[in-house]
């Protein structure tokens, strides 16, 4: 009798959790990127098969699904879910990302120092442009009342160009007419696959930077005075002024983390993956899937973690299987959609629960 | 929520009975030809321009596919989004065993340079480039051939002796398609202008449009574009402004038939199908260079030839003839090039 009452909660509280909605939502996406494998002509239990088979086949696709792939999703994700918690939508971590990755080549390549200074250095010089570059929004919003969502979509172009414009200047450009950067030197790269051989060749450490990030903003935002005045102002920005709240301050200070954490995304990669930065053929992306996994995440700092290690692995294992690599951004597409809508199957479910009655 | 389960059920049981039955099918559509032989297996590793960027990826991919009906090959490709895909690609390539891995383009080519290093008894080719390795073959095309066909063709139709030249990314290899296209432009009509516009992205549509309507309106009447992606806002503006554009990599009037005058074909898949030829037969030669030019077919004007006027027929197939021939040496390098016309002549290689 009272494991039946246990697990009537239990069920009580899987409806209520944001969690059950988030997987209903990847499996409606799973169904739907079935439908599609199956219209454009494949076995959608096969592709699937081999999909996860790629991800998990060695230690080393392992360590690519879920290390060089996963960890500018885990940041740029953070990056996103912290702006969405003070009630801002960074639209611009691509700019922010790239930022970061400029100023982490510069310092990278240009400063000589030994690698316990070097690397610090590269991060240090990282969120600085990071942290301009969302503050600067932030003052425009604040100063100018502009939007900062179209503030920050132009942003995402000039850091595009300004990326461009860097890696084409004489001296930064590597030369020979090629389209990339010089690289960076070896005091400033972060691999760590020397010493572990298993993995992929570009694993690198800042996969515990992007864990300790995890689970410093996850205690900034449910432990501090200042997540509490972030979530303040997000929730109800007059009541939050209304109650001494400075919330221009918060803006700025959110845009500014929230940079911070797009431009380390971008810092990593460099140090970790390229070692160079390449003129743009088009926007990689990072940024705006970092608004996906916030989704994913549920904002919540951990759930985007686990988000973010899914996204990567989708990613890897999606241009590795036997089907177009489109179908995992109908995948993609489709759990953001559910999860989007999430509010009103959650109205479904609970009005019927209500008709019901009695449970 | 009863209803909703039993939709999902039935939704998950169809496409479980669907998907059950389809490999019998697929497995008999892919068996090779010959069923002793081992197949021949060829991966491809596209840039960050895509699978579906209707230029130079899927024109390779176009070859791949051929190889696979005509010669048996088993293929595949690789999509990279990012730089950061190039190395994960080439290594997953690599893990599953392919006796050639092809990569689509000199953006590559570093990134092949290591991980050729790494494998030294894997083949592998890159795509405009020459070789990075002891392992790999350099497979280029002389873009600059076709590229003076179609200079022929817009100098002959322009009607404001004014024409125009849009280039994704300047670099050595970018830079034989202008070589070309001023070079057929000067030869055939000494009075003809040429503005030239520097794109400086291959994925840039919007940019290529707007550089594109600006041309339009200083008096160009025919663009032509080598700019991947970014071309494809080309065509859309000589679509919108009822003037002429010139296509490159592939036959590009499918795309607005009534603006495309003709495209500078760079036969990537007549190239990737002779590689995996070679392949099959077994006479590649890693380490080593091969070159396609228009004797092979594996550069030329498209087929597609509607807008031409007669004159312009006849002056390109003329031209085509001297190429053949050998009458015309089309310049390839900054020196040929600069030696034929002068230094001031073609300036975005400065």
């Amino acid at each position: 009798m009272k494991n039946s009452i246990n697990t009537k909660r239990f069920i009580e509280k899987l409806q209520e959790s944001a969690f059950t909605y988030t997987l209903i939502s990847i499996i409606i996406g799973f169904i739907v990127g079935a439908i599609a494998l199956l219209i454009a002509g494949y076995n959608p239990i096969e592709s699937y098969g081999k999909l996860f088979g790629v991800i998990f086949r060695s230690t080393k696709n392992i360590s690519y699904s879920f290390i060089e792939y996963s960890v500018p999703y885990i940041l740029t994700g953070l990056s996103v879910a912290f702006a969405f918690k003070t009630g801002v939508f960074n639209i611009g971590a691509e700019g922010q990302y790239v930022m970061g990755s400029v100023a982490a080549m510069l310092v990278g390549a240009f400063v000589k120092a030994p690698a316990y200074i070097h690397i610090p250095l590269c991060i240090i010089a990282a969120l600085a442009a990071g942290a301009l570059w969302g503050g600067l929004v932030g003052f425009l919003k604040i100063r100018f009342g502009a939007h900062e969502v179209l503030c920050m979509i132009m942003f995402n172009w000039i850091a595009y160009y300004f990326s461009n414009f860097i890696v084409n200047l004489d001296g930064v450009n590597v030369g020979g007419g090629k389209t990339w950067s010089v690289p960076i030197a070896d005091t400033a790269k972060i691999t760590i696959s020397d010493w572990l051989p298993g993995l992929s060749p570009k694993a690198h450490f800042g996969v515990f930077i992007a864990l300790i990030c995890v689970v410093v903003i996850y205690y900034i935002i449910n432990r501090t005075t200042l997540g509490f005045k972030l979530k303040a102002v997000g929730f109800n920005r007059s009541a939050a002024e209304y109650a001494g709240i400075n919330a221009n301050g918060s803006v700025l200070t959110a845009l500014s983390i929230s940079g911070m954490l797009a431009s380390l995304a971008g810092a990593l990669q460099v140090m970790g993956v390229t070692y160079k930065v390449s003129q743009f053929a088009g926007q990689e992306g990072y940024g705006f899937q970092g608004i996906t996994v916030a989704l994913i995440g549920g904002t919540n700092p951990f759930g985007v973690l686990l988000g973010a290690e899914f996204f990567g692995a989708m990613k890897f294992g999606g241009t590795r299987f036997d089907a177009p690599s489109e179908i995992v951004d109908i995948i993609m597409g489709c759990i953001v959609l559910c999860i989007a809508i999430s509010s009103l199957l959650r109205m479904m479910i609970s009005s019927n629960k209500k008709n019901k009655g009695g449970v | 929520m009863k209803k909703i389960a039993a939709l999902m059920l039935a939704l998950v049981l169809a496409i479980a009975a669907i998907g059950c039955s389809a490999p019998a099918d697929q497995n008999q559509d892919n068996t090779p030809a010959n069923d002793n032989k081992e197949p021949y297996r060829v991966a491809m590793v596209t840039d960050t321009g895509g699978i579906n960027d209707q230029s130079f990826n899927a024109s390779a991919w176009a070859g791949l596919q051929r190889a696979q009906e005509e010669l048996g090959c088993e293929v595949k490709y690789f999509e990279s989004k990012t730089d950061a895909d190039y190395a994960p690609n080439l290594e997953t390539a690599v893990d599953e065993g392919y006796d050639l891995i092809l990569c689509i383009g000199f953006l590559m080519a570093d990134t092949l340079k290591e991980v050729a290093a790494n494998y030294p008894d894997q083949t592998f080719a890159i795509v405009d480039n020459s070789s990075v390795g002891d392992n790999v073959i350099g497979v280029n095309f002389a873009t600059e051939q076709c590229s003076y066909l179609v200079g022929v063709a817009a100098a002959t139709m322009t009607q404001t002796n004014n024409v125009g030249f849009v280039i994704g990314m300047v670099s050595p290899v970018m830079n034989t398609f202008g070589y070309g296209f001023y070079a057929g432009v000067r030869d055939t009509n000494p009075d003809c202008q040429i503005q030239c516009y520097n794109a400086n992205s291959f994925g840039d549509a919007a940019g290529g449009k707007a550089a594109t309507i600006n041309m339009y309106t200083n008096g160009a009447d025919v663009v032509y574009h080598a700019a991947g992606a970014t071309g494809l806002g080309v065509i859309e503006a000589g679509k919108e402004q009822g003037k002429l554009v010139i296509g490159v990599d592939q036959d590009q009037s499918s795309l607005a038939p009534e603006a495309v005058l003709t495209s500078a074909v760079k036969r990537v898949d007549n190239g990737v199908f002779a590689l995996c030829k070679d392949g099959v037969e077994g006479t590649l030669k890693p380490g080593s260079d091969v070159n396609y030019d228009i004797t092979s077919g594996a550069v030329d004007v498209a087929p597609t030839d509607t807008l031409m006027s007669d004159e312009c027929k006849a002056a390109v197939a003329a031209a085509k003839e001297k190429i053949l021939s050998g009458e015309i040496k089309v310049p390839a390098t900054t020196e040929a090039f600069d030696a034929a016309y002068g230094s001031d002549y073609y300036t975005l290689d400065d």
